[in-house]
């Protein structure tokens, strides 16, 4: 029982940091692993790889200004989507999001470099920190992961048809490029929300590695999203609670859970296949 | 038998910039008719598809469908991508493929209900596919993916079914039951099929007309009088030669060795030795 009580510290939550660390934590969880799921559909893993970087460029720089950092992160992970929409070339954006992920992580340096001392705040946004969210945040935070969410439901059928059948979407009058763009601006919204919590250089294994997960574990759309978020949640609560133990940072323990999960799901995979039989009816004379 | 025209080009003509694409194209379809849209790469056969679809307005000339005007994401139209390249773990099931097809442009969560169900296993049915309806569909051959796409089409009760190169990825069985396929359903459904196709020997026993494009000009009719060495001359320009070989169709080009020649060699698994033309 007392090895249990070192991990679960009975007086964790407690701590008003731990809630609100506890809350944004989960929002985000939520939010990550359901952007995931389009974000590996799409082949995008790379454009989420490259914001949460671009965004942490945009808090170092309110931190500059003297202004809130997430308003920094909003703003960088944003037009830093937007930017990759709009250059990008129909469905190829590798180059597009390298360079503006380049341009921005100049910037970043230069602006910690300006701040002059901010060193412990650059850790924090690079790697999370427990007492990196405060109670105000986590209200912004719920709003913007709240309006996310709507989006993403409210644009899930053309999201998925348009990632899955470009042409055929496209054919039935959606429109790609609008759709392309409105997702990217949530995929840089979430991951400015997510830099707080578990910081730029790990937040995308949040995005990614759930939602990776679960596709070797089943091929039902809704029973995947709602695994993706089940292992998120547990990832991001599992994290959390050990970061608070032992001092280390969250991002650490978030990359690791969600990699020991992937390695579990995908050997357990090659052992036990998804196999799906062909039902033995006679096909129609054609 | 008296059949309405679904599909009317009057004179069409695409321009960019000085290139014309689309040269004065004048066809008609009635519905439930078979075409084979044949031509070699470059002669304007995707155009012609945008043009249907209502992505691209024709510079010159107009069209209808049914008697009105094209609108972009017309319903009376049903689009056959060529090709979806789909990893092995995409998390869909045949099914959600499919049901893209009945709702996929409207915005929400798709509720489950017995309706949508019914409607989905009933173009599965149509085109032999219940039998993977829940298998996930990274896994399917490249023909059972074809057919997920043609049912996926199906379900806005178009009257039109426009196909773009579907048999390019399949081998030559696949390809002939696709053809076989789709030509049954527009059969049964009165619905006009426009397949698009490099080679035209799979669909020669299917298709009511061949719509024959070559540089921007076409010309439709029955087999026998398009595929004609004079007639195919007279729309490269140069002088091509048909040769009837086997009960298959080759188009030799008088400069270049026009692509059904390499099609042929490649859709039929003979060595090239086999289709020399002594």
């Amino acid at each position: 029982m007392s090895f249990l009580f070192q991990i679960f510290q009975p007086n964790m939550l407690s701590q008003p940091f731990m809630v609100n660390a506890f809350l944004s934590g989960s929002i985000v969880a939520v939010l990550a692993a359901i952007v995931g799921f389009f974000v590996i559909l799409r082949g995008y893993t790379f454009a989420a790889h490259a914001l949460p970087k671009i965004g942490f460029a945009g808090a170092s720089g309110a931190v500059m200004f003297g202004v809130n950092p997430l308003i920094g992160l909003v703003v960088f992970a944003v037009s830093g989507a937007l930017s990759i929409g709009l250059l990008g070339k129909r469905g190829r954006h590798d180059v597009i999001t390298a360079l503006v992920l380049v341009v921005a992580l100049g910037t970043g340096a230069l602006f910690l470099v300006i701040t002059d001392n901010y060193a412990t705040g650059a850790y924090a946004l690079l790697f999370g920190q427990l007492v990196g969210v405060s109670g105000s945040e986590v209200v912004e935070i719920a709003i913007l992961g709240v309006i996310c969410i709507g989006v993403l439901s409210f644009l899930y059928r053309p999201l998925l048809f348009a990632s899955i059948l470009q042409e055929g979407a496209e054919a039935r009058g959606i429109s790609i490029r609008l759709l392309g763009m409105v997702f990217l601006v949530v995929v840089g919204i979430t991951t400015a929300i997510t830099v707080p919590v578990v910081g730029a250089l790990l937040s995308f294994s949040l995005m990614i590695g759930p939602a990776a997960t679960t596709q070797y574990v089943t091929h039902h759309p809704f029973r995947s999203m709602g695994l993706s978020v089940s292992i998120s949640l547990f990832t991001v609560w599992s994290a959390l609670t050990l970061a608070y133990d032992t001092g280390w940072p969250i991002g650490f323990f978030v990359a690791a859970i969600s990699a020991i999960i992937y390695c579990l799901a995908r050997f357990t995979a090659k052992r036990n296949p998804i196999t799906f039989v062909r039902s033995q009816m006679k096909p129609k004379n054609l | 038998m008296n059949r309405e025209t679904v599909l009317e080009l009057n004179h069409i003509g695409v321009q960019f910039g000085n290139r014309k694409v689309l040269d004065d194209i004048h066809v008609q379809v009635k519905a439930g008719e078979f075409i084979g849209l044949i031509g070699p790469n470059g002669a304007g056969k995707t155009t012609l598809l945008r043009v249907i679809l209502g992505l691209l307005s024709p510079t010159k000339g107009s069209l209808q469908i049914s008697g009105k005007p094209v609108l972009h994401g017309n319903r009376a139209v049903g689009y056959v991508p060529q090709k979806i390249h789909l990893d092995p773990n995409t998390p869909l099931r045949a099914r959600d493929l499919v049901g893209l097809g009945l709702d996929g442009h409207r915005f929400g969560i798709p509720l489950p209900s017995r309706k949508r169900r019914q409607q989905i296993d009933e173009v599965l049915s149509a085109v032999d596919a219940l039998s993977f309806a829940d298998a996930p569909v990274g896994r399917l051959s490249g023909g059972e993916q074809q057919r997920l796409l043609i049912a996926q089409a199906l379900l806005t009760n178009p009257r039109i079914l426009l196909l773009d190169e579907p048999l390019s990825n399949l081998d030559i069985r696949s390809a002939y039951e696709v053809v076989r396929l789709v030509s049954r359903i527009g059969r049964e459904k009165g619905i006009a099929v426009i397949m698009v196709a490099h080679d035209m020997n799979p669909l020669l026993s299917s298709m009511d007309k061949v719509l024959y494009l070559a540089k921007g000009h076409a010309v439709m009719g029955e087999v026998e009088n398009v595929i004609q060495s004079d007639v195919l001359s007279e729309l490269y320009g140069y002088e091509v030669e048909v040769l009837r070989v086997r009960g298959r169709v080759l188009v030799v080009g008088g400069e270049e060795t026009d692509l059904d020649v390499l099609d042929l060699v490649e859709g039929s698994h003979c060595n090239g030795g086999d289709v020399m033309i002594q």
